[in-house]
């Protein structure tokens, strides 16, 4: 598929790096000279050095002939007009990056529906609910739901001597008497699809699939499941940590922000409308963080724009016993040395969009057959989990599955129909209009049928 | 440097030079004159060499740094020079190594500088063979390898950047090999049509696509031992004007195709090139009337001679050594500019010529008004600082070089026009010199030192310096 991108920051950077992988044709085009040299090198794609506006090199980009493109610079407005520029001159698809706050979400459907802009993400706005889902089930390190959440998809570290460490899997679901299902486990740097026979290790990270009430019942029999966080200490008063502190007063919680930035200070607490507290302070300072009770916090999100700064006081954190730790990295390679620091909970802005731009693009690769609805990549990007509408056309429903011929590292992890979820056995069947979760290690999966052995 | 993954890369070169010396092999098959053997022994060899190289290093690491991609560009064009030279040992009609070496990279770097001194001897076979390596070496091979590979490894833009001629690559499209693609295509159309017009015009089939080949790479070996002097006239046109067609950026012909050919205007390179050349015809040509003492053929060789070095072919109508020293004055400084930066051309290329005017011109209004603020334009951009900067220098280590080969050779006891007319035409990828190596002579006289030095002053000519001289340095051997 051709897709043109415009603008290429950090995010246009991590999309290029999994949109190649993906074996598509890119051409980015951005006005700075030294980041086009940089793709170009590190990545096989073409570059334009212009500004994503200009005419001639959307025209050179031969955006007419894309199918998808992804307009991702640092400024709405720029975003919102080459868009409309590329629409008019015949790209099939175009995404916006508008990460204002100021545009409420009606706004938002005006401008899509006017600017014919196919999808409009905000890389803040993702993140900040990515990290409201974990602290909403603290056990996870991440935690993603599907189809109207029938089924939810957790993953978590098994603690060296906890109740899981050393269990095989047919042991641990007859012992929690909960209905669920361990899709995938990494152990070192191989990720595993298990069988019923697998047996877990102290430091693996399990994914787990279950509906939303049988993985409160799971964790809680097996006696691991952690209290939803209640006060919440944000460092840094970020854009993501705006839309977080939005989310969690709504439903309920305490926040607390420390940032240096007086001014910034003064946006977010106007923005919260008086409804965190917050702190104007260097959160570098351990002083600043003990006075504020950092001990006594439920959870502690490090949010400032440094990767280091991050990793360290999430370090402090953990290491003052906070019990749920998360910090926000950009670097791709400090997430592993976040793991051997002890804090297990990282997020990527980067990697959530650019999961959701994979997303897009493979719903586009398969609009012929069996959609891509959903799309997630677990196990540090080495494992993914895909929810499939299965189309009239499948030719494989209404056969039982234990007769379906799955690829290897291949899991059909759940079936939603209707209001009902199920976790596939060998006898169950797929039928039209179901919604299909597969997990996948190691292989990109664009349409249901690549499931099947041919 | 990842040793392997560039012994892996060049096993892969060696692979698909085994494949390529099929043609020639078939040729001698056609022909029957008892060089079927020696392409069959070579093939063998090549082949079995590159499987080796190919198995026994399994790639470890996926990324390609720059420096890999010099070095896979330099190892690469060794290997295929040294292993391209089998078929004239073995043959025996170059017994001497260091001959077929000296025959062969001047064969890849589409020099056209030959030690043979009865050209005619040679079977058909070997004669396809020379030639066919000018064809390849004037696009590339490892572009070659690109186009016909479907997914090229991360980061392998820099291999590209190795071989191709220039000092920026342009991609086309979104993908290396795509690029890679469209490139060979253009070449091979452009080739196939001249060896269709130069068979209109009167000239045999072999003869027809052996020049074909050689004016494609702007290699220049011919066939007889007078070059193309004895073929009609219509068929030296067809030639003068393909070798001028092949000196322009294949990006020209790219935008053409993509119906985007206002911005040819723009080129202020092609401007450049074309205005050089009309200028540099004319002028000879005026001065040469008074020997043929007929506009035609006055025009005719002139126009033939230009084309031939400033698109740094090599191929020649008339013995131009006899020619007024104006003249040769001429051609001798056409020797250093070259064609345009992204063509088959050597030489140092049009694009630093313009550049380089511009900053002359730029330096001297600068002295006299020391605030004025003024830029270099290449090709519709500004060329920042850096850009600059590199041409400048890439112009000082380009000196040096053709120095040092000049000064290697002296202790030749051939004159001074000889030896600095050798150095200059084998560092810019010409072919033939004045005096003692001018069209109708050869380089036959030099011993194996000096055949050697511009053996290596051919390949760093080709591959503008950098990936052999890097290869010299310590520091690349090791994995850091």
């Amino acid at each position: 598929m051709r897709i043109v991108i415009a603008g290429c920051g950090k995010i246009g950077q991590s999309m290029i790096h999994s949109l190649v992988s993906e074996g598509h044709e890119i051409v980015v085009i951005d006005s700075d000279r030294e980041v086009i040299d940089c793709v170009t090198t590190n990545y096989d794609v073409m570059g334009i050095c212009s500004q994503a506006t200009s005419c001639k090199a959307l025209t050179e980009a031969n955006v007419g002939s894309a199918e998808l493109f992804i307009a991702a610079a640092d400024s709405d407005d720029i975003n919102m007009l080459s868009c409309f520029l590329a629409k008019r001159m015949g790209a099939k698809h175009t995404v916006a990056r508008i990460r204002s706050g100021e545009y409420t979400s009606s706004d938002l459907d005006f401008m899509k529906k006017q600017l014919e802009l196919s999808m409009v993400i905000n890389p803040e706005r993702l993140t900040a609910k990515a990290i409201y889902d974990i602290l909403k089930f603290p056990s996870a390190v991440k935690c993603e739901s599907f189809t109207r959440s029938r089924f939810e998809m957790a993953e978590m570290f098994v603690k060296p001597g906890s109740v899981l460490d050393g269990a095989s899997l047919s042991d641990l679901r007859s012992r929690s008497g909960a209905s669920f299902l361990v899709c995938a486990v990494l152990r070192g740097k191989s990720a595993h699809i298990p069988r019923g026979m697998f047996i877990l290790r102290g430091g693996d990270r399990i994914g787990l699939i279950a509906a939303p009430e049988d993985m409160q019942k799971l964790l809680n029999n097996l006696g691991i499941l952690q209290k939803r966080a209640k006060h919440v200490f944000l460092l840094g008063a970020s854009r993501i940590a705006g839309y977080l502190s939005e989310e969690l007063i709504r439903s309920g919680n305490s926040v607390k922000i420390i940032e240096k930035d007086e001014n910034r200070c003064d946006e977010i607490s106007a923005q919260l409308g008086g409804g965190a507290v917050v702190i104007h302070g260097d959160g570098a300072q351990h002083e600043v963080l003990d006075e504020e009770g950092l001990a006594s916090a439920d959870a502690f999100v490090a949010l400032t724009g440094m990767d280091e700064e991050n990793l360290l006081i999430s370090y402090y954190a953990l290491d003052h016993g906070v019990p749920k730790v998360i910090a926000k990295l950009n670097q791709e390679a400090y997430h592993e040395l976040g793991e051997q620091l002890g804090i297990e909970c990282t997020v990527s802005p980067k990697r959530i969009t650019a999961d959701v731009i994979l997303q897009y693009a493979r719903a586009l690769q398969s609009s012929m057959g069996s959609r891509v609805e959903t799309l997630y990549s677990l196990m540090n990007g080495t494992v993914e989990a895909l929810e499939f509408a299965v189309s009239s056309d499948f030719e494989y429903t209404n056969i039982p599955l234990k007769d379906l011929k799955i690829k290897p590292d291949i899991l059909l992890a759940g079936i939603i129909r209707g209001s009902k979820n199920i976790i596939p056995g060998g006898e169950d069947i797929i039928k039209p209009d179901d919604k299909v979760i597969i997990i996948a290690a190691g292989r990109k999966l664009c349409d249901l049928s690549d499931v099947i052995e041919q | 440097m990842k040793i392997k993954l560039v012994l892996h890369t060049v096993g892969k070169v060696l692979l698909l030079e085994a494949i390529l010396m099929l043609l020639p092999l078939i040729v001698a098959v056609i022909y029957g004159e008892g060089d079927i053997a020696a392409f069959a022994i070579s093939i063998a060899i090549t082949a079995a060499a590159g499987l080796i190289f190919n198995l026994a290093f399994k790639t470890d690491g996926k990324a390609l740094y720059t420096r890999d991609g010099l070095a896979i560009a330099a190892l690469s064009w060794i290997g295929i020079s040294v292993f391209g030279a089998l078929p004239f040992i073995i043959s025996g009609s170059i017994p001497s190594p260091a001959d077929a070496f000296f025959e062969t990279v001047s064969g890849f770097t589409t020099t056209g500088a030959s030690i043979l001194t009865d050209v005619e001897a040679l079977p058909h076979g070997l004669l396809f063979w020379r030639s066919f390596t000018h064809w390849i070496g004037g696009m590339g091979v490892l572009v070659f390898i690109m186009a016909v590979m479907d997914k090229a490894p991360d980061r392998s833009v820099n291999i590209l950047r190795a071989e191709m001629p220039g000092h920026s690559v342009d991609k086309f499209t979104p993908r290396a090999s795509g690029t890679a693609k469209i490139l060979y295509y253009i070449y091979l159309a452009l080739t196939v049509i001249e060896i269709i017009l130069l068979l209109c015009s009167g000239m045999p089939l072999f003869d027809s696509i052996v020049h074909a080949l050689g004016t494609a790479g702007t290699g220049g070996f011919g066939i007889k031992a007078d070059s193309i002097a004895s073929y009609s006239a219509a068929s030296q046109w067809i030639i003068s004007v393909f070798m001028l067609l092949f000196g322009v950026s294949f990006n020209i012909y790219y935008l053409i195709i993509a119906k985007r050919g206002r911005e040819i205007f723009k080129m202020n390179e092609l401007r450049t090139y074309l205005s050089i050349s009309v200028a540099a015809m004319l002028i000879v040509a005026l001065n040469i009337y008074p020997i043929y003492k007929s506009a035609a053929d006055a025009i005719r060789l002139s126009a033939f001679q230009v084309s031939s070095i400033v698109t740094t072919t090599g191929y020649a109508t008339a013995d131009f050594d006899r020619w007024p020293e104006l003249s040769k004055a001429i051609l001798v400084i056409l020797m250093f500019f070259g064609g345009c930066m992204g063509s088959t051309a050597g030489g140092l290329k049009m694009s630093r010529v313009t550049v380089l005017m511009q900053v002359i011109r730029n330096d001297l209004r600068h002295a006299l008004r020391p605030r004025e603020v003024s830029s270099v334009i290449l090709n519709g951009r500004r060329l920042d600082a850096q850009g600059e900067k590199q041409v400048l220098s890439y112009f000082a280590v380009y000196m040096v070089v053709i120095s040092a080969a000049f000064l290697l050779i002296s202790f030749e006891p051939f004159g001074f026009e000889t030896n600095f007319t050798a150095a200059v035409s084998c560092v810019n990828n010409i072919g033939p010199g004045l005096a003692g190596v001018g069209p109708s002579l050869s380089y036959a006289g030099y011993s194996v030192f000096s055949k050697l030095i511009l053996s290596f002053a051919m390949l760093l000519g080709r591959l503008e310096i950098y990936p052999l001289l890097l290869l010299l340095s310590p520091q690349i051997w090791t994995k850091r």
